[in-house]
């Protein structure tokens, strides 16, 4: 709070003056308890909303509490168990998979969605309106919908086209439902990262490429050495959002699969709900969020050093 | 898509398949001149892309105005008789006023109750980042959002429930507070650009913080507070998980919980199903038909920050 020169002094009027000293004096150290008013209750708040439950949750992990009734302590006994539970094992294979396989698609589409609309294109803004759509929208009743057409249309084309493979419903196929899942999450989270995608492109200038394009760089040269540099930033994020939110996904298997055929696409999320609501494992299943708040942490924290490592190299 | 790195001298004279750089008004007249045209082939290859979101919206409308006999087929034929009773039976099946009252008093609610109180926060962190105490606030905040939301979930049940928070008011609330991580990182990004020297002008005047605040800083984040505005409408209108396991009575039921339980109970009657999907989907739509650009605009400039 350095207050502004003594040439300004003169102006104030002779009550402001005092307080002007008065600021100068303690702007050094002391400020405004007004500052402090406006984010303590805020932060008690959160505390109490976010922080607790977190706690609440590391402390029940090691009891054997049911959700109701009474408890005893187990210790580590749930997170041992834990690592011997086939049901979980398969839950967290299963959602790394999609989640893998959803970043790396939502990425590669929305970028190349992203470079087509920043091109000198006709309908740009409607365009560009249209693609935002699905983020919009929400993602339960749009699954409610691709579930349709996934058990019903498609399988009816396939039939008429000839496509034996497909003419019974991809989601009633353990080896096949974690496709349509793919492809709602990709659908609904594309439109976002194509707008975050778009805003990177915008912020490189045009001059860059007109020396590109003197110095002889072709589209593809232009793409790795000036584009692709120039919105690692927006990678980054969008490598680091993408893979935390589709670690948690949700309301896509609710919508399309609940978990099926069997326990086939079974999300940890879906298990905490499950077991922690329905199956009278509360204190298992906060055991298990534990480690899925371990787990999510340490790969996001990987990520960014990671990416921000290519970010800063040359390449 | 990345790794080729061979310079290809012989497309120089192909810009055509190259980004269109933006460039300034002044010079955007000449470099049309100069054979700048307009790619057709990219605009028709993202038109036939764009088709992969109209055709659902498509299939959703049609399927909600068919009667349960006109069904078979691959459902995208057009109806032979438009049947208006679907929305009739979805409204009531759904008790849709009730839902859609709820979904807005809750979405209006978490918008106006995070822009005034998030930006307060942001604001008194924001300018005084060089002292421990707020430094040590930014931190906790932003690095919630790495925690993920199942950790929460089982916990927060049983105290929202206990606070007496298991209704439209508690989801206001929590959603005020969880958004308060990343809407912190906007605001505050936001806030260090505007310069500090309006504040001392005003505080010069005899302005309290409280004040500076409210009629400085307060409208010069409305950018900001737009596209926080934005993104916390959306959460809030289409979530599922948070109404789903933190609202005890149904008759506070959202949007997506009405489609959810709908879902249960009358799996078979499709058509009023897609009747409803389309009455839930339509209230955010109409409004962001009107509002397109702004939207866009808005997440756009959120994410430079």
């Amino acid at each position: 709070m350095a207050t502004t020169s003594a040439t300004r002094a003169p102006l104030v009027p002779p009550d402001a003056r005092t307080r002007l000293t008065r600021r100068r004096r303690t702007g050094a150290g002391r400020i405004s308890p007004t500052f402090y008013w406006m984010v303590i209750p805020a932060v008690v708040l959160f505390f109490v909303l976010h922080t607790v439950p977190v706690l609440t949750g590391m402390f029940f992990s090691m009891t054997n509490y049911a959700g109701y009734g009474s408890w005893d302590f187990t210790w580590f006994d749930n997170y041992v168990n834990l690592f011997k539970d086939d049901q979980v094992i398969k839950a967290y294979l299963f959602t790394f998979g999609f989640a893998l396989v959803a970043t790396v698609a939502v990425n590669v589409i929305s970028l190349a969605v992203a470079l087509g609309l920043n091109a000198k294109i006709k309908f740009q803004t409607g365009m560009r309106g249209i693609f935002f759509i699905p983020n919009i929208l929400s993602i339960l009743i749009v699954g409610y919908v691709f579930n349709y057409l996934f058990s019903n249309s498609l399988p009816e084309i396939a039939e008429r086209l000839g496509i034996t493979a497909l003419s019974s419903s991809i989601l009633a196929n353990p080896d096949l439902a974690w496709v349509g899942i793919v492809i709602l999450a990709v659908w609904q989270a594309a439109a976002f990262n194509i707008i975050i995608y778009l805003a990177g492109l915008q912020t490189i200038p045009g001059e860059v490429y007109e020396a590109a394009s003197l110095d002889g760089a072709g589209p593809v040269r232009k793409f790795s050495s000036i584009t692709f540099p120039l919105i690692a930033a927006f990678f980054t994020i969008n490598m680091v959002l993408s893979l935390k939110n589709f670690l948690q996904v949700f309301d896509h298997i609710v919508a399309l699969t609940d978990g099926g055929p069997g326990t086939s696409t079974q999300s940890v999320s879906l298990l905490i709900y499950r077991g922690g609501f329905q199956g009278g494992e509360y204190a298992y299943q906060t055991a298990n969020a534990v480690i899925f708040l371990l787990v999510i942490v340490a790969i996001s924290l990987f990520q960014l050093r990671v990416l921000q490592r290519r970010e800063s190299s040359p390449s | 898509m990345t790794t080729t790195l061979s310079p290809e001298p012989a497309q120089v004279a192909a810009p055509a398949t190259t980004p269109a750089p933006r460039r300034t008004v002044r010079r955007r007249a000449r470099t049309d001149e100069d054979g700048r045209q307009i790619n057709w082939w990219i605009t028709a290859l993202l038109m036939v892309c764009s088709l992969t979101i109209l055709i659902p919206l498509y299939f959703t409308v049609v399927t909600a105005l068919k009667t349960p006999d006109q069904l078979g087929g691959t459902g995208f034929e057009l109806p032979t008789s438009i049947h208006l009773q679907n929305f009739a039976d979805a409204w009531n099946l759904t008790n849709f006023p009730r839902a859609l009252m709820n979904t807005a008093l809750i979405t209006v609610g978490a918008v106006l109750l995070t822009l005034a109180t998030n930006s307060m926060v942001a604001y008194a962190i924001a300018r005084n980042m060089h002292r421990k105490f707020f430094k040590g606030i930014y931190f906790y905040l932003v690095s919630a959002i790495f925690v993920p939301f199942p950790i929460i979930m089982l916990p927060v049940v049983k105290q929202t429930a206990l606070m007496g928070l298991d209704n439209q008011a508690g989801l206001i609330l929590l959603y005020t507070v969880f958004g308060l991580s990343t809407n912190t990182l906007f605001f505050v990004a936001f806030i260090r650009s505007i310069p500090v020297e309006l504040e001392e002008a005003a505080l010069l005047d005899g302005a309290t913080t409280w004040t500076v605040f409210r009629k400085v800083i307060f409208p010069l984040m409305s950018p900001m507070l737009a596209t926080v505005g934005i993104l916390t409408c959306v959460w809030a209108w289409n979530d599922f998980i948070l109404p789903l396991v933190v609202l005890s009575d149904p008759s506070a039921q959202t949007l997506p919980l009405a489609n959810y339980v709908f879902q249960g109970q009358f799996n078979t009657n499709y058509t009023a199903a897609f009747a409803s999907y389309l009455m839930a989907m339509a209230p955010l739509l109409i409004v962001y038909l009107f509002a397109q650009r702004w939207v866009i605009s808005g997440v756009m400039r959120g994410s430079i920050k």
